[in-house]
């Protein structure tokens, strides 16, 4: 039981809202009160559990994150600048512009939508304010995390020795089918890995790409055990054929 | 530019810079207080709604995101499902002394919550009154400063104090139970 002088105070304390002089003065009574020391562990433990279980519980899906982003105008200000008349221009605009690239644009490749959907899938994560949904480096954390949110297992490398460190992981999901997001940090750079179970569409991939660079990315993917890897980047095409190789053998010494 | 998290004003960036932002907290919030993942995406949706409509009502130099989280809140409150949730609670007393005395009675000391299973914290959270639940989701888990969570809740900062005192009373004890059970 805490001292009753204090009492009122502790959870002000454990949440910082004490003055400094009070924070003080209560910080050299805990030196000297063990039961007062015991009571505010007891509460900052509380506290940091309160907010490991609750933070990030749920995510929102790619397709909800979409639909919201469509709805919010990306910049108001210049709206006002244009004035009354910049909505009816605006649309104007837009249906002429979507028609002339409708006519003109080429059909795209299959291989070029796939690298285009990764590519957003990566942007996407690293635009989020929680890219990843289990913060964890360490991989005996991540990998269980997925188990029961994916039909297979996800086998990641031993980064020790590497210029990678593992970021956390998320279930990423690709044509409505659930999958691996993983992320990586290289120097300043973060790096996607996302693993699905393999597709008839996706065969003419190939099974062992070369890295591709789609606007300014570089993504490399192959096909393993039944699985598609995408590995995804902004760094050089040798770091990106680095990392793959390091989820290769991951991969082999399951 | 920088833009200070909590605070807008014309110079600081578009609803957008400021908004897209607070996308997942708004969320995760929103399936705490529904624990309803379609409900949450309505709520969230109506926040952007309303949030877009009523931009000019914002107080330039007051807290954008206790701004956001209020509108939510208050879309939550008025749901069929809040409605029903915040029905059945009365918080009778709201009195500082008399909650911080109900705070300290029976305080298990012993229970170490650095240990405690995720999901039994998860459930205790799940099983708190709407009141309590959101009012130790904005200071524990979005760390709002008390006159953040006031202004959210559009109570005094007092009553933040004794409110989230109650509630961490009451989960504690909940706890406490769970690990006498086990």
């Amino acid at each position: 039981m805490a001292c009753k002088a204090w009492n009122d105070k502790l959870d002000a304390f454990v949440d910082g809202e004490l003055s400094p002089d009070v924070q003080r003065e209560l910080g050299a009574h805990l030196r000297g009160c063990a039961s007062c020391a015991a009571e505010i562990t007891s509460r900052l433990q509380l506290k940091s559990a309160v907010k490991r279980a609750a933070a990030r519980r749920y995510a929102p899906s790619v397709e909800f994150r979409r639909q919201i982003e469509k709805k919010v105008p990306p910049r108001k200000r210049e709206w006002r600048a244009i004035g009354l008349w910049a909505p009816a221009l605006a649309a104007a605009a837009a249906i002429l512009l979507t028609a002339v690239w409708i006519a003109r644009r080429p059909a795209l490749s299959p291989e070029m939508a796939m690298l285009r959907e990764v590519v957003d899938m990566h942007v996407t994560a690293l635009a989020s304010a929680n890219p990843v949904d289990v913060v964890s480096t360490d991989q005996h954390t991540v990998k269980p995390w997925f188990e029961g949110k994916l039909p297979f297992a996800v086998n990641l490398p031993d980064l020790t020795n590497t210029p990678f460190a593992l970021l956390g992981g998320r279930v990423a999901y690709l044509g409505q089918t659930p999958g691996a997001g993983l992320l990586f940090q290289y120097r300043k750079h973060r790096l996607s890995v996302f693993i699905f179970e393999e597709r008839a569409a996706w065969k003419q991939l190939g099974p062992d790409g070369i890295p591709r660079q789609h606007a300014s990315f570089w993504v490399e993917t192959w096909s393993a055990g039944g699985l598609r890897y995408f590995v995804v980047g902004d760094t050089s095409n040798a770091n990106v054929s680095q990392l793959s190789s390091l989820m290769k053998s991951a991969a082999a010494a399951e | 530019m920088v833009i200070p998290y909590g605070e807008v004003n014309e110079q600081t960036g578009s609803f957008a810079e400021l908004a897209l932002p607070l996308f997942d907290p708004l969320y995760n919030f929103a399936c705490w207080l529904a624990q309803d993942r379609t409900e949450a995406e309505d709520l969230v949706q109506e926040t952007y709604a309303k949030a877009l409509a009523g931009l000019s009502s914002f107080e330039q130099g007051t807290n954008f995101r206790a701004w956001m989280f209020r509108i939510l809140r208050n879309s939550f409150l008025n749901s069929r499902s809040g409605l029903a949730a915040t029905r059945t609670v009365a918080l009778e007393d709201e009195g500082q002394e008399a909650a911080f005395a109900r705070a300290t009675e029976g305080t298990p000391e012993s229970i170490l919550f650095e240990q405690m299973n995720e999901e039994a914290v998860r459930e205790a959270i799940e099983k708190l009154p709407i009141p309590f639940r959101e009012v130790l989701l904005l200071a524990d888990m979005e760390e709002m400063p008390y006159r953040e969570v006031a202004e959210t809740l559009g109570i005094p900062a007092g009553t933040v104090m004794s409110r989230l005192a109650r509630a961490r009373n009451v989960l504690r004890e909940n706890l406490r139970e769970k690990v006498v059970r086990a």
